[in-house]
């Protein structure tokens, strides 16, 4: 667990200053501690990993690595000369340069504008010269070997093509300390591979890389160094060589804070299969078939790309799968229709609360109620009493922090409003309950609150699936399932270790190392 | 991180295009300039066989007069369209800046009682602007300072620069304008009026400034995608701040011309007019979310408009008919441009 800052058979470096050197960063979010005293060291020439689970801080560092952010605490150090003020936008051009998930490239923009944004090639009267803009964008891209038509609006890139473009446009600004904030995420895998061709050929001309990414393969097969972080703070740094996959993926969880425990009572046996789903594909391609029983909770692991979501999201019909059947409780569920599986008795949880699951201006009681109509009224009208009463039963039975059924629900907090979502996907008694991520950005206490009602719905016989890759969320699972770029590879039942749910989530087996 | 996407918002990782296709967009987008080129052709081969007055030197002027006005504010709502914001308020600085004017010049004595004679004639036109420039400076204030909604504020600027005009004017028509007022909208330069000129100059600075300077550019990258145009150095805030003021500025122009030309200020002067000049700007390939758009296009938006209209009036057509087909031609428009552009416009 201790830090050991000088890669010790890094023979890239000798006497060379360090690209970059962070020592003893500190960043607080109000009361969340976002670093703590934590550090990274990356040599010139190599490619270092960041790894670390949701959470752990990498965010953080690179924005105080990329001077978006101030740190608290510590410092930065570029080739041993301190960092430059945050303010001079070009100095830390010249440096660093990130190339986010998110684009900053302008799709409505050409290629070569994009490349010298805000810097055109000007004539004498300061008009822009474009043939000559145009010139050097060519140029730029064939230095990098970037092989895309300069002319073409940036919206015909590809994913690819756009993150070679930033790439370029990042080195032309001189810096040759890069970035990648998990580039492979939405690439499929002959993307991925001429990537990591362009990392070799950009590395072996002296461009460093930093190199976030969830994939551990990824890392052992592209980086030299790795850093992990947990928990805000730096767990180890070392050779990729020298950190076997079980060493890393300790690394990464660590002792997980325990959750309380929830009584796995075995399922009698003769509880009936209230969940068929049969050869299920989505239109990404994932596919899914499982059968779930009454009182049974199901987890669906996976990292991101694995086609988790995009399976929960087919079996509630929030999106129509291309093939395949879902049965609850006998009735078949018709493909992409959400009012039919709300019919058939499925509540949802979904992946964003704010997109898919409240009317933040609406208050607490029409939320609750909005899926179930035809409990809260009468002949087609709606009876604001008996909304209240049943909102009244929810805050209480979820322990919501509110003033009353009228509290607006943009008025609470993330874990109050995940409440409510919650309330929502129980106000119909359902029989399957179907949780995406559950409990992402809440607190611990209300992670607690709503796990126990998790345990509450299957003592009452409903089918509960899980869809997370949060293990205190998969705890409570009888069995989780893990998803691995579309298909299940892993079934794992109550009492799985956490370092192999984790290295199994990100397509590692550990007993084949 | 990564386990927030989901299908809908995760783009396929498609392999490269292929270069065919490549050029091919490419070609589009060059020829996206020159799409209604081919429709004011169209328009003017029809309007010949209707009236063969159409194509001679006098109706052609007569067209470009007509226009020129309202192609000026049209050019002020492309720049503020362009960096992905509106401008409603432009229709009622066309009618307040040179009703202020007006307002402060005129004698009182020579127009029963209209006007206060405040300020010699030769500030007449510089009030014109700086009115325009307030507005616009106002209009910034609201949107890019406090961040409140362009549409909204814009909406309720509208009307209260519409209700100020005829508060000061009682709701009547400001004439007996001094000299330096009526001069551009009336004076004629080798034979064609002076506000063609201006309204033709207008555009090729147009032309100039957003395709080939910094700045002008600078007003698509922020309405193409804000926070990279930040991430590039621009001073997002200050460009736009500049766009609402350089169109308010255009808008009181153009407000001046009109009343130049009619040699009156009307306390309706502009009212409705804001509708014509979407309809131009979106006709001509100005994109109402920003980033999309040439002066160039603007241009010939504007002058199909009045062209059909024009042709229009020359076949006959009962002038209460004219605003059915206005709003025909503008839906016609939009539908010919979602068919060959492939995406909708919006």
């Amino acid at each position: 667990m201790s830090a050991s800052p000088a890669g010790p058979t890094d023979g890239l470096v000798a006497a060379d200053q360090p690209v970059v050197e962070a020592v003893n960063i500190t960043k607080r979010f109000g009361s969340t501690l976002a670093l703590s005293e934590a550090g990274i060291v990356v040599r010139r020439g190599e490619t270092h990993a960041l790894v670390g689970r949701n959470g752990a801080g990498k965010s953080t560092l690179v924005g105080i690595l990329t001077g978006l952010q101030a740190a608290d605490h510590g410092t930065v150090a570029f080739d041993g000369r301190p960092a430059p003020p945050l303010g001079d936008r070009d100095a830390w051009r010249r440096r660093v340069a990130c190339v986010y998930q998110k684009s900053t490239i302008i799709d409505t923009l050409t290629v070569a504008e994009n490349l010298f944004l805000n810097r055109h090639a000007r004539g004498p009267a300061g008009l822009i010269r474009w043939a000559r803009l145009r010139r050097q964008a060519e140029q730029l891209l064939a230095q990098w070997s970037v092989e895309v038509d300069v002319r073409q609006p940036a919206s015909t890139l590809s994913v690819e093509q756009r993150q070679f473009v930033e790439i370029a446009r990042a080195l032309s600004f001189g810096a040759r300390f890069i970035i990648l904030d998990e580039p492979t995420a939405q690439l499929d895998g002959a993307g991925i591979n001429r990537l990591f061709t362009r990392i070799r050929d950009l590395r072996a001309q002296g461009v460093t890389f930093l190199f976030i990414s969830h994939h551990l393969q990824e890392i052992y097969e592209i980086c030299d160094q790795v850093t992990v972080f947990r928990d805000a703070r730096h767990i180890v740094t070392a050779p990729v060589a020298q950190l076997s996959r079980p060493a890393l993926v300790a690394a990464m969880t660590g002792e997980e804070v325990t959750m309380s425990e929830v009584d796995h009572r075995p399922l009698p046996t003769d509880a009936p299969v209230l969940l068929s789903v049969r050869d299920l594909v989505t239109t990404s391609g994932a596919e899914l078939s499982v059968e779930a029983r009454s009182g049974e909770v199901v987890g669906i692991a996976g990292g991101g790309g694995s086609g988790k979501v995009e399976v929960a999201e087919a079996i509630v019909g929030l999106t129509r799968p291309v093939g395949g059947t879902v049965v609850v409780a006998g009735r078949t569920l018709r493909p992409g229709s959400v009012p039919d599986s709300l019919a058939a008795g499925v509540g949802l949880v979904p992946q964003d609360r704010h997109r898919e699951g409240l009317v933040p201006l609406l208050s607490i009681a029409e939320n609750v109620t909005m899926t179930v109509p035809e409990r809260v009224g009468r002949r087609g009208l709606i009876s604001p009493s008996r909304r209240d009463a049943l909102a009244r039963d929810t805050i209480a039975d979820l322990a919501i922090k509110a003033s009353g059924p009228h509290v607006p629900v943009s008025d609470l907090s993330g874990g109050n409003q995940q409440k409510v979502v919650m309330g929502r996907a129980l106000a119909s008694d359902p029989k399957l309950l179907v949780l995406i991520t559950p409990t992402a950005g809440v607190d611990v206490r209300s992670k607690q609150t709503l796990l126990g009602v998790v345990d509450e719905a299957r003592r009452r016989g409903t089918t509960v699936l899980v869809v997370s890759d949060e293990l205190d969320d998969l705890r409570i699972c009888d069995r989780v399932l893990v998803m691995f770029q579309g298909r299940v590879v892993r079934e794992m039942t109550h009492g799985w270790s956490d370092n192999d749910l984790v290295a199994a989530m990100e397509g590692v087996d550990l007993h084949h190392v | 991180m990564s386990e927030t996407l989901s299908s809908t918002s995760r783009p396929a990782a498609s392999p490269p295009p292929e270069p065919g296709s490549a050029s091919r967009s490419l070609a589009i987008a060059r020829l996206r300039d020159l799409a209604l080129v081919p429709a004011i052709i169209a328009v003017a081969i029809v309007g010949s066989i209707v009236n063969p007055v159409f194509l001679s030197t006098d109706n052609i002027i007569n067209v470009l007069q007509s226009m020129s006005e309202i192609a000026i504010v049209v050019l002020a709502q492309t720049i503020v369209l362009i960096t992905g914001k509106m401008d409603l308020s432009l229709e009622s600085t066309f009618g307040l800046a040179p009703g202020i004017a007006a307002w402060l010049v005129v004698d009182p004595a020579l127009t029963r009682g209209l006007g206060l004679d405040v300020l010699p004639e030769v500030w007449a036109v510089p009030v014109v602007l700086l009115v325009g420039a307030l507005v616009g400076a106002f209009n910034g204030l609201l949107i890019v300072r406090f961040g409140l909604n362009g549409f909204v504020v814009t909406l309720g600027m509208l009307i209260v620069l519409r209700g100020l005009l005829t508060g000061i004017s009682g709701g009547q028509t400001f004439f007996a304008l001094p000299e330096s007022m009526t001069y551009l909208g009336s004076a004629t330069w080798s034979g064609v009026p002076a506000s063609i000129w201006l309204s033709l100059l207008l555009f090729a600075g147009g032309v100039v400034v957003l395709g080939y300077t910094r700045a002008g550019r600078a007003l698509y990258a922020i309405g193409g995608n804000a926070d990279a145009a930040r991430a590039a150095g621009i001073r997002t805030d200050r460009v736009l701040w500049i766009a609402l003021i350089v169109a308010s500025v255009l808008a009181a122009l153009a407000g001046l011309l009109i009343s130049g030309r009619l040699a009156a200020v009307p306390a309706a002067q502009g009212t409705g007019a804001i509708f014509q000049v979407f309809a131009a700007a979106v006709i001509g390939g100005v994109s109402l979310n920003g980033g999309k758009g040439s002066v160039f296009g603007a241009f010939t938006g504007v002058l199909l408009l009045f062209m059909i209209i024009n042709v229009l009036t020359l076949a006959g057509v009962p002038a209460q008919w004219t605003n059915f087909l206005n709003g025909t031609v503008i839906l016609v428009a939009l539908v010919v441009s979602r068919i060959t552009g492939g995406k909708a416009q919006t």
